[in-house]
């Protein structure tokens, strides 16, 4: 399902499927600041400010209208290794005693949800891709620079997994 | 319009998939499932054959131009493996990447739009900073 988007894309407007490149629409429309990297007509991307409006609204189907009241079903192991880590709410997508408001102001809540949140948005960009752009469409393509992104990915994910996770939790 | 439309299937899916969920991305990190693999490697799959299909029969779009992805640029390697080393380490921590940030957001999880305005934020630092970073 997740691969068709890649044909349907191309299909509905010949474009390539990616969901990173609206941060950079995001700032271009926002606060460009006179950067080069900002410096284009952000209206001729705006397919792809209608993509990830559309994605937020699809959220709200998937994940609040029609919602799984059911937790996940997680592998035994990894609920085992992240209660160690003092994680017990398994109840939602996402463990709500480590992602909510109060922990913001925390260390563990700010570099999880803040420094993660800004790694994620620039690495994206300056990969020139996320899972979606380079994971899925890139590697679908064949690109030499996509199977590269995507090991980096996995480094820097079991870096932070295995290495920095369980100090930063704990 | 269209695009709104993709979108919403996409982040529909997403969800449904489970890939957006933090426990998932824990759980791929160590390999203790094939569920994100399995999802991720046959979107890989669906996407390969259906680029195969469309440049062997040179099917056109819905406006009738020839169907083409934007290649990326294999000539040079230094933004690939910094940028996408400094990707995973946010991924692996907030346990989303951006499509889910914003699905996320969408479903009811506003906390989730802290990591998402950061991402932005991070895009945006990036700018800044691109004409001194090794690309």
């Amino acid at each position: 399902m997740i691969g068709l988007m890649v044909p349907l894309l191309l299909y509905i407007g010949n474009q390539s499927f990616g969901v990173s490149s609206s941060f950079r629409h995001l700032c271009s429309a926002t606060i460009p600041a006179g950067l080069d990297y900002f410096d284009y007509n952000w209206k001729n991307h705006k397919w792809n400010i209608w993509l990830v409006a559309g994605m937020i609204i699809g959220g709200f189907l998937g994940g609040y209208v029609f919602g799984n009241p059911e937790p996940i079903r997680l592998a035994a192991h990894t609920r085992q290794q992240l209660s160690a880590l003092g994680i017990h709410d398994f109840s939602g997508l996402i463990p709500g005693d480590l992602f909510n408001w109060s922990n913001l102001l925390t260390i563990k809540g700010f570099i999880v949800m803040v420094v993660g949140g800004f790694l994620v948005g620039f690495g994206a960009r300056y990969a020139g891709g996320c899972t979606s752009g380079h994971a899925i469409t890139g590697m679908a393509a064949f690109q030499k620079a996509s199977f590269i992104s995507v090991v980096g990915f996995f480094v820097g994910g079991l870096i932070v997994t295995y290495f920095l996770l369980p100090v930063i939790i704990n | 319009m269209r695009y709104l439309f993709a979108g919403v299937f996409f982040g529909f899916v997403l969800v449904k998939s489970e890939v957006v969920s933090w426990f998932r991305i824990q759980e791929m990190f160590r390999f203790d499932s094939f569920h994100m693999y399995g999802v991720i490697g046959s979107a890989i799959v669906v996407g390969a054959v259906s680029i195969w299909i469309i440049n062997k029969l040179e099917l056109n779009d819905m406006d009738g131009n020839t169907m083409e992805l934007e290649p990326k640029d294999n000539s040079i390697t230094k933004r690939y493996v910094f940028g996408g080393f400094i990707f995973g380490l946010g991924w692996a921590l907030t346990g989303a990447c951006p499509g889910p940030l914003y699905v996320l957001s969408g479903s009811g999880l506003l906390i989730m739009t802290v990591p998402l305005v950061s991402a932005i934020i991070g895009a945006w630092v990036y700018g800044l900073l691109r004409p001194r970073l090794p690309h």
